[in-house]
């Protein structure tokens, strides 16, 4: 399978940021097409290319465009999730610092399709060098005719507007983003109405990934059957996939939808020298654990989903056999804990829980009833909280009991981690 | 404290980016305008952001004590974070946190004697693939280790400005925080500063190679010299 650089394809470029340079680049060409096409052409040809979106979830982008209600005097947004904080999930960020102009050009054809006046970028706070860039190049598009009024004589008016958050995972769920971005603490809404009909201000808004919205311009210039000649029937086109962790050479891989974790190790120069692979996730911290039966199970959203997990964000974090699964699990845990909103009870206690069961296992003072208790409190949570966020809190737990169950049995048998020795070698091993 | 006329102004400035009768969606970057002006988010913050946008401080300060970017205490001009998370962590980002801990003598969230250096440890950056990371204001400084994190701090503390890795020269935390409220950045070149190190390009490099045709099996890859390094606008 060759690497197949799309979205990538200009990150080698010099100055790429820069206008002059994306347009050398063949920048916002794919915009003077999408003029020439009726709004409706456009969502219908997304809808034909099967683009799904790369936020998570893979809904089709397509199918959510057309749910906007059009002619219906509203006012309509485009807001561009930009929040990216899934752990291991690193696409987003380099997209907007090295080419923030593709996801700009995207957003004005997105915006054009779906009637939007105005579109926001709620970039998370803690990433100002993609904020700035992005800034940089809004301001750069807004004096170079792309956006404001009649856009290219097109008599479409778009207003752009980046956004920084504050630090909040939660955010990155997309009606807790919307109250975010309406000033408020960012928690999820009652679903529905759905943000097609009542999203930002209640009005009909949609709610892209960053590299859902880039994707767009290459579809419109590159067409249906190029984007859908990358990929599998379901789950068309290139997809960046992330590979951090304890892999040789860590990055950003574009490659075609249904790659298999053994083809993109042999890219990245395999598991760490001297080491095997024991676990990874193939979409984020959220998406259940495979391990090594796994590496030939295609990556896309129904390859995963057979093979038992999620395709998330595509953000494989790899872990090698020096990897502890408990520690693992408790670092994950407190994270979802300390992210967890508070709106609703299973995930605010029972995040709460976890940690200190798993603290208990890890210290070596835990017993075979802690982890019937983990597996029971994860069976109240899943499934019966406001939103994902904790259901993706469970599956570090659910995956790594179910194939690593020997060895949180052995952190109480052996009255510690069996791994505390390894621990001084983690350094060692880096770079 | 009363806040300055510029502040003012700066602040109906941010309330004209969004819709009319939707000032409320000005919040979040006002609260980090006010946190520029004191360093963290004040009483008189809040009561600030309140006036301007015809809210109740209690719904301001709900939604201030909500993100972790605002600071209930003081920061000085550098806030360090290390990434605890997964991915860094399987790396050394708990050892290079530790470590740092004890050789600023602080906690998470503490700041040093001296105030300048407020430290903390920050859950997944978006930035894996260069792990083990830590910021600096945000700015990135990718591949760290333990004696690498110490020497960024004793710099700091000497008054030198360490390069990042990827982002713009260094500035304050009062900079930084103007420009998380949309402001211009404080220095004329942040804008260039590099953003694309090898793990960014990986793949794409390995396309750039092979229709190269200059594939050599084993040689792993490395950024064309004019390109990547020229990322960076210089
Ligand atoms: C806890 C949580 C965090 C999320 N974080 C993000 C995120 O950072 N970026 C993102 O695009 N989607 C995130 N999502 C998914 C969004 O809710 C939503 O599905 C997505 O933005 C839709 O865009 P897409 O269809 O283009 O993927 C998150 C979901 C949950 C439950
Ligand atoms: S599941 Fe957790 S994050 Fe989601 S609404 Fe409930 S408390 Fe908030
Ligand atoms: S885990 Fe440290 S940046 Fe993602």
């Amino acid at each position: 399978m060759p690497v197949t650089p799309v979205l990538t394809r200009r990150w080698n470029t010099a100055n790429v940021h820069t206008l002059e340079a994306y347009e050398q680049a063949d920048g916002y060409q794919a915009l003077r097409q999408a003029f020439d096409l009726a709004p409706d052409d456009i969502i219908k040809i997304v809808k034909d290319s099967g683009l799904r979106g790369r936020g998570g979830a893979g809904f089709p982008t397509g199918m959510k465009w057309g749910f906007i209600p059009q002619g219906d005097g509203k006012p309509h947004y485009l807001v561009i999730n930009a929040d990216e904080g899934e752990p291991g999930t690193c696409k987003d960020a380099p997209l907007m610092m090295i080419d923030p102009h593709s996801l700009v050009e995207g957003i004005i054809i997105a915006s054009y399709a779906v009637r939007a006046t105005n579109a926001y970028v709620y970039v998370r706070g803690e990433l100002v060098h993609a904020a700035r860039r992005l800034r940089a190049a809004v301001a750069e598009a807004y004096a170079a005719g792309y956006l404001g009024t009649n856009i290219l004589d097109s008599g479409f008016d778009l207003d752009l507007v980046i956004h920084s958050g504050a630090g909040a995972y939660i955010c990155g769920e997309e009606t807790a983003l919307l109250d975010s971005l309406e000033g408020r603490r960012g928690q999820p809404r009652l679903r529905p109405p759905f943000p097609a009909t009542h999203g930002l201000y209640a009005s009909p808004t949609v709610v892209n990934n960053v590299e859902t919205i880039a994707s767009v311009p290459f579809i419109i210039s590159g067409g249906v059957e190029e984007f859908r000649s990358l990929g599998r029937e379901r789950s068309p086109g290139p997809k960046i996939f992330s590979l951090s962790g304890h892999v040789t050479r860590p990055g950003q891989y574009e490659v075609p939808m249904g790659t298999t974790l053994r083809e993109l190790l042999d890219m990245a120069g395999g598991v760490r020298e001297g080491r095997a692979l024991k676990a990874w996730t193939p979409g984020g911290s959220s998406t259940p654990m495979l391990t090594a039966e796994h590496l030939d199970a295609p990556l896309d959203f129904e390859g995963m989903v057979e093979a038992g997990s999620l395709l998330g964000t595509a953000a494989l974090m790899i872990m090698d056999d020096t990897t502890c699964m408990v520690r693992t699990a408790l670092r994950l845990a407190q994270f979802y804990a300390h992210e967890s909103c508070g709106k609703c009870t299973p995930c605010r206690e029972g995040t709460t829980w976890l940690v200190s069961i798993l603290k208990r296992l890890e210290n070596g003072v835990g017993d075979q009833q802690d982890i019937d208790t983990l597996l029971d409190a994860c069976d109240n949570i899943f499934g019966r909280a406001f939103c994902a966020l904790a259901d993706g809190a469970v599956s570090p737990i659910v995956s790594g009991i179910k194939f690593f169950k020997d060895e949180f049995v052995a952190h109480y048998t052996e009255g510690g981690c069996p791994f505390a020795d390894t621990r001084s070698t983690v350094l060692a091993g880096a770079h | 404290m009363t806040f300055p006329d510029e502040t003012v102004t700066e602040a109906r400035s941010i309330i004209e980016r969004y819709p009319a009768g939707r000032s409320r969606s000005a919040l979040l970057p006002m609260l980090h305008l006010v946190q520029s002006v004191e360093g963290c988010v004040t009483p008189e913050g809040v009561k600030f952001c309140a006036e301007q946008l015809g809210l109740t401080t209690a719904e301001v300060g709900a939604v201030a004590t909500f993100y972790t970017m605002y600071k209930r205490r003081p920061v000085g001009d550098w806030l360090v974070s290390v990434c605890t998370n997964l991915s860094c962590t399987l790396l050394g980002g708990q050892e290079i946190f530790d470590d740092l801990s004890r050789h600023l003598g602080v906690g998470h969230d503490e700041a040093t004697a001296d105030g300048t250096i407020t430290f903390e440890h920050a859950e997944c950056l978006a930035a894996c693939d260069y792990a083990p990371v830590m910021t600096v204001n945000y700015e990135f400084y990718d591949h760290v280790d333990p004696a690498s994190a110490r020497g960024l701090v004793d710099a700091l503390g000497n008054g030198e400005r360490p390069a990042p890795t990827r982002g713009a020269p260094l500035c304050t935390f009062a900079e930084i925080s103007r420009e998380l409220a949309g402001l211009p950045p404080a220095r004329a070149d942040a804008v260039a500063g590099p953003a694309a190190g090898v793990p960014s390009l990986a793949g794409l490099l390995i396309a750039e190679r092979d229709s190269r045709q200059a594939s050599v099996a084993d040689e792993p890859p490395a950024p064309a010299t004019t390109s990547a390094s020229s990322d960076g606008g210089s």
